[in-house]
């Protein structure tokens, strides 16, 4: 078993290398819904994303021309922002009220 | 430059919120992840807002669900359980010619943290996808909330409780029974497209083609799903089995029918 701290810490790290390095190495072939989009004839539907000009779209960062870095960099972030919103909601939701009033 | 190697127009797959970015000069253009989420204009708006209130709905009763499950101890496997399945979606790995596919997640963190606080998690990620990284349309959220968060956790937590019910009381059948969920999650969630499609679709093809397409090729995909779910399930009971959820809870029935 491992303790607490190990646990996390491994599970975090283990996530901060496959967003920031394997990323990289992602089939860039069009996924499912993108694929069937296409050979059907429905993905002409399609609109721009409203934020498709943004600092991280499409899983790079805007200005580091280096694509390993981009999308490296832009895995990192979504890895620590993911873990800033889902541990400080989860801990906020788990939180019981204290029976003394506090 | 101009065309990809399937032959499609950059132009036309660009349009996909973006998600295809081929800078001119880069020759190197072979390794992009662009996991590919329902994006802007496939269904119609007010398909879209029916579907934004039904995913509000779900993600109302998920918070309250998960207030009286989730605790201090199993909080922090929550959040994990977010990050790893944001990685992973940008994981896409290849399933048939020039078709790739992506975890989804939601079986994965429905046997560890529970289907309520799964829910969540997959709001998170699909939030943070969306706002973030352009993965998704905004006025889209709802119908991926829905198919990823709502369907794939508990159509898929279903079949995991099937199957677990079928199996010794042991983790390796925790663990296929979790592979077994993720791999009809994913079929299940294009099934929720193809509902949204055949509703609002802003196309005119009819839905048998787009319920077989979408199937079939998510059915491919749900066999990368099983393969991720399993594997992680395992190495997480392998570590700290007190932590999950779709072990400590069939562990406590066993218990109280012994007593």
């Amino acid at each position: 078993m491992f303790n607490n701290r190990k646990f996390y810490i491994a599970g975090f790290v283990v996530s901060l290398f496959l967003a920031g390095v394997v990323s990289f190495y992602a089939s860039s072939s069009p996924d499912g819904l993108e694929k069937v989009a296409g050979d059907i004839g429905f993905i002409e539907t399609a609109k721009d994303h409203s934020n498709a000009d943004g600092t991280l779209a499409d899983y790079g960062v805007k200005g580091v021309d280096n694509e390993r870095a981009s999308v490296g960099i832009a895995g990192v972030i979504g890895v620590i922002g993911t873990a800033v919103v889902a541990g400080v909601g989860f801990n906020l939701i788990a939180r019981k009220p204290k029976k003394d009033g506090n | 430059m101009d065309q990809r190697r399937d032959g499609k127009s950059v132009s036309a797959t660009r349009k996909l919120g973006g998600a295809i970015r081929l800078p001119v000069a880069d020759a190197n253009c072979l390794h992009y992840p662009f996991p590919m989420h329902i994006p802007d204009g496939f269904i119609d708006p007010q398909t879209s807002a029916v579907f934004a209130g039904l995913a509000a709905t779900g993600v109302a009763a998920a918070l309250k669900g998960a207030r009286s499950q989730l605790d201090e101890k199993t909080a922090p496997l929550a959040g994990l359980t977010a990050v790893f399945i944001f990685a992973v979606q940008m994981l896409n790995f290849p399933v048939a010619a020039g078709t790739s596919g992506h975890l989804l997640g939601g079986v994965l963190a429905a046997v560890l943290v529970g289907p309520w606080a799964a829910t969540l998690a997959l709001t998170v990620v699909l939030l943070m996808q969306g706002f973030l990284f352009a993965d998704g349309g905004l006025t889209a959220l709802g119908l991926n909330v829905f198919n990823m968060g709502i369907v794939g956790v508990w159509g898929g937590y279903g079949v995991f409780l099937l199957v677990r019910k079928a199996l010794p009381k042991n983790k390796s059948s925790i663990s296929l029974a979790a592979a077994i969920g993720g791999l009809l999650s994913v079929p299940l969630a294009a099934v929720g497209f193809t509902i949204q499609y055949a509703l609002g679709a802003t196309a005119t093809f009819s839905t048998a083609t787009v319920l077989s397409a979408m199937v079939g090729t998510h059915v491919l995909i749900g066999i990368g799903e099983a393969i991720i779910t399993g594997l992680t399930v395992s190495a997480v009971l392998a570590s700290r089995s007190d932590l999950v959820y779709g072990w400590k809870n069939n562990k406590q029935k066993l218990e109280i029918r012994n007593v």
